[in-house]
C-alpha cells in the first residue's frame, strides 16, 4: 500500500500548518483566557470553537470526504489544530482515541475530555506512527 | 499444553519470566507491533461499518486469536511462559500483588500520570512509548480515578447469566452476552476495566500497558465459563451478515482464522481453574 505514506505525510503536513494557524490565532485569546473558563464562539449547531484549560478545541463538519478514517458521522474534533480521531457510537455518545473506553455526549464533550487527558500534551497526527 | 494462571498465584519465578519475556519482545521491536494493530482496529471498527475487534460478535474471537499470537510471541522468547489473568472482581485495589515493583509495578504519580515503580517504569529505560497518540513518551496510570470501582463479582455473574451471545444490531448498541462483558451495555465490565486503569489502558494503544493482557485473558476466560454455562448458545450470526464477521468467516488480520475455529480454547490452552 505505497499511498500509506503519501497520505500519512500529507496529513502530518496538514496538521502542522494547521497547528502553525492556530498559534497564531489562539495566541492572545490564550492569554486572556481564564484557563478554567470556555470561551464559546457563534457557530452553527454541532460546531464549536472555544479555548479550554488554554488549548484551542474546535469541532465542525470535515472537509473534503472520503476519508479512511472518518468515523465521526463526517464531523472533525481538533486539538489545537491536530485532528482527535473521534467516533460516534450507535447510540449517538462519543468516543476519543485518547479516550476510547469511555463514552460521553457530544463531540465537544469527547474534546475536553482529550484536553483532561492530555495534561498538556500535543497530540500526534494519526495514525500513531 | 499451556496453562494460562490466576496472576495472582504466581510464583517469583514465573513473574520475573514473564517480564522478561515482555521486556525482550519490546527490545526487539515485536512488541510495537502488537500497539500497532490493535489501535488500527479500535480507530477502523464502527458501529455503522465494518467491526471486526470491537463493538461487535468478533470482539471475543478476534481477542482470543490476538492474545494466541502474542503468547506464542512470549513462547519464542521463554516457552515456559503463559499469559496470566487478571481477576479484577477479586483483586480490586491498588494493594493487589500485581501492582507491585516484582510485577507491573503501581500507579502513576499524581502530577502526570507516570508509574513510577516496577520494570515497565520510564525510568528503568526499557520500556519506551513508540506507538503513541500524543506526545508523552512514559507508561502512565490512574489506577481507580476516571471510574472508581471495579466490577463486582455479582455483576460478572448478572453478565454470565445472559444466555444469547450476541443480537442485532451486533454493534455497541446490541443486548446480549458479548455487549454487556465488552462493556457499551449494561453493569459494564470490560470497558470500565480499562478506564479504571487510565493512562494509555483508556486510549486506542492500549496494550501499551502489559495489564492489557491479563485483562483480555480474564475476559477471554469469562467467555468460556459463559460457554460452560449455556453450553446450547452458540457464537451467533452464522451467516449472511453485512459489515459483521459471521460463524465461518475468516478475520482479519489474520484472514485464515474464522471465529468457528476459536471457540474451543482448549485446543490452544487450559486455565488453572
Amino acid at each position: 500500500m505505497p499511498d500509506i505514506s503519501r497520505r500519512r505525510a500529507l496529513t502530518a503536513a496538514a496538521a502542522l500548518a494547521a497547528t502553525a494557524t492556530a498559534a497564531t490565532v489562539v495566541a492572545p485569546a490564550a492569554t486572556a483566557a481564564d484557563h478554567e473558563h470556555p470561551m464559546p464562539m457563534p457557530q452553527p449547531p454541532g460546531h464549536f470553537d472555544e479555548v479550554y484549560k488554554g488549548r484551542r478545541i474546535q469541532g465542525r463538519p470535515m472537509s473534503g470526504g472520503g476519508h479512511h478514517h472518518e468515523h465521526g458521522g463526517g464531523f472533525e474534533v481538533l486539538v489545537d489544530g491536530v485532528q482527535l480521531h473521534v467516533m460516534r457510537n450507535a447510540d449517538g455518545t462519543w468516543i476519543s482515541v485518547v479516550s476510547h473506553y469511555a463514552p460521553v455526549a457530544t463531540p465537544r464533550a469527547a474534546a475536553r475530555a482529550a484536553v483532561d487527558e492530555l495534561q498538556g500534551a500535543p497530540l500526534l497526527p494519526f495514525p500513531a506512527n | 499444553m499451556t496453562v494460562r494462571k490466576n496472576q495472582a498465584t504466581l510464583t517469583v519465578d514465573e513473574k520475573k519470566r514473564f517480564v522478561d519475556a515482555v521486556l525482550e519482545l519490546k527490545r526487539s521491536g515485536r512488541y510495537d507491533d502488537f500497539v500497532r494493530t490493535h489501535n488500527e482496529f479500535i480507530m477502523s471498527d464502527t458501529d455503522t461499518g465494518e467491526r471486526t475487534g470491537h463493538r461487535s460478535p468478533s470482539f471475543l474471537p478476534w481477542h482470543r486469536r490476538f492474545l494466541l499470537d502474542f503468547e506464542q510471541a512470549l513462547q519464542s522468547v521463554d516457552s515456559s511462559v503463559a499469559l496470566p489473568y487478571w481477576d479484577w472482581s477479586t483483586d480490586r485495589t491498588l494493594r493487589a500483588s500485581l501492582w507491585a515493583p516484582d510485577f507491573l509495578g503501581g500507579t502513576g504519580r499524581s502530577s502526570d500520570g507516570r508509574v513510577m515503580d516496577g520494570p515497565f517504569a520510564a525510568s528503568a529505560g526499557n520500556w519506551p512509548m513508540n506507538v503513541r497518540v500524543d506526545g508523552r513518551t512514559f507508561l502512565r496510570r490512574s489506577l481507580g480515578t476516571g471510574v472508581r470501582e471495579l466490577p463486582t463479582r455479582a455483576e460478572v455473574e448478572s453478565v454470565l447469566s445472559i444466555s444469547t451471545y450476541d443480537m442485532e444490531p451486533y454493534n455497541s448498541a446490541a443486548d446480549g452476552f458479548r455487549n454487556n462483558l465488552e462493556g457499551w451495555r449494561g453493569v459494564n465490565l470490560h470497558n470500565r476495566v480499562h478506564v479504571w486503569v487510565g493512562g494509555q489502558m483508556g486510549t486506542g494503544v492500549s496494550p501499551n500497558d502489559p495489564v492489557f493482557w491479563l485483562h483480555h485473558a480474564y475476559v477471554d476466560k469469562l467467555w468460556a465459563e459463559w460457554q460452560s454455562r449455556h453450553p446450547d448458545a452458540g457464537y451467533v450470526p452464522t451467516g449472511g451478515t453485512a459489515d459483521v464477521v459471521d460463524l465461518n468467516e475468516t478475520m482479519k488480520p489474520w484472514n485464515d482464522v474464522r471465529p468457528a475455529d476459536l471457540l474451543d480454547h482448549t485446543k490452544f490452552y487450559t486455565f488453572d481453574s
